[in-house]
């Protein structure tokens, strides 16, 4: 059984978790996209915390003694998952910023061999304002 | 339309829409003659971006595919670089019909207003119908949007749209999302004090599958989240 204590700190915790990923949505140092992983173990906590016969029965469900060792067990796949998710989008990042030095590089040999067709676009000059 | 000064430019972002897209050129320079166009390759990995300079557009292509806001968004900022005035933006599947630009070009002035949508429900007569999941997903958003703004809007989810170019201005900055705008932009567009009006227009059924999402659960978590901390922003002061 867990002491009151331990849920108010737990009730505690989990919202004060969901609060700041919010808060960094909030101030675009997180994007929506990568919110949902982070969001939805806060919300999972919660639930916890508050309902207490979750854990118990989930405890039972996967036949562990020990109410912690049920939220080490969930909390570790949580972790895998989110390790995959990073190693996914880091291996698709690499391959978009290799496309784009190619890129790079393709253009600064344009720019030594000016190509007869270029300065199509600059037809509209007045007014360049940089962005 | 009359004599003006305004020097228009439609941006149309296209992902592997060959096919598809250089119609969509001919429809715009045909009912819009006096707009440059713009089609902004997302990345395709087909003969888009050439179908569209042999339709007589221009063409800016991104070396890999970076999303339909990011697509847009490079199309506002070389309006803005090249002295735009007006911007317009329609999709590259052929679903908007450009003869309503002009009609939303006309609004655009009549109306005083900074942003013009063109929305498939505001004439109700039926002649669009999204599927179920999506029309619960708009009808919500759109309701939603509504009551936030408290101005009447449909259709948060078009792609149809015309703008005074300090609006692609604001959308230059990091506000506007790589992936799709909605209806947490325009609440954005009217808590920073632009006027956003829609006109009737009425579109093609899509060809088979949508530019733009809209009834996965990611999208309508995204959008409940994107709108609320919207709200939780403190108010920009971006509109002149």
């Amino acid at each position: 059984m867990i002491s009151t204590n331990l849920r108010i700190i737990a009730i505690a915790g989990s919202l004060a978790l969901l609060l700041f990923i919010i808060e960094l949505v909030r101030r675009r140092r997180l994007k929506e996209e990568y919110s949902v992983l982070w969001v939805t173990t806060a919300v999972v906590l919660l639930l916890l915390a508050i309902w207490g016969g979750l854990l118990r029965s989930l405890t039972h469900g996967i036949g562990a003694i020990s109410q912690a060792s049920t939220l080490y067990f969930f909390g570790l796949i949580f972790v895998v998952f989110l390790l995959l998710h990073f190693s996914l989008r880091v291996s698709q990042l690499e391959r978009r910023v290799i496309t784009l030095l190619q890129e790079i590089a393709l253009l600064g040999e344009a720019h030594r061999d000016p190509a007869p067709d270029a300065g199509r676009q600059q037809d509209k000059g007045a007014a360049r304002d940089p962005v | 339309m009359g004599v003006t000064s305004d020097n228009v430019l439609i941006i149309i972002p296209a992902y592997n829409e060959e096919g598809r897209v250089g119609a969509v050129v001919q429809d715009v320079r045909s009912t819009f003659a006096s707009a440059d166009v713009l089609v902004v390759d997302d990345g395709s990995a087909d003969g888009t971006a050439a179908e569209a300079l042999r339709a007589g557009a221009m063409s800016l292509s991104l070396p890999v595919n970076a999303g339909y806001g990011a697509a847009l968004q490079t199309g506002y900022k070389f309006a803005v670089r090249n002295g735009y005035t007006i911007v317009g933006q329609i999709d590259g599947d052929g679903q908007h019909r450009a003869e309503y630009l002009a009609t939303m070009y006309k609004a655009l002035e009549d109306q005083d207003a900074d942003v013009i949508v063109g929305s498939r429900f505001l004439d109700r007569d039926g002649h669009y119908r999204p599927s179920r999941a999506r029309a619960v997903g708009i009808g919500l958003f759109a309701r939603l949007a509504s009551l936030i703004t408290g101005e009447h809007i449909s259709d948060p989810t078009s792609g149809f749209q015309l703008m005074r170019i300090g609006v692609a201005r604001f959308f230059c900055s990091d506000v506007y999302p790589t992936d799709y705008p909605d209806a947490d932009i325009l609440i954005l567009l009217h808590r920073t004090g632009y006027r956003v009006r829609e006109v009737p227009v009425q579109m093609r059924p899509s060809p088979g599958r949508s530019m733009h999402s809209g009834h996965s659960p990611y999208y309508v978590y995204k959008m409940l989240l994107s709108i609320f901390v919207t709200l939780l922003r403190p108010r920009a002061n971006g509109a002149s």
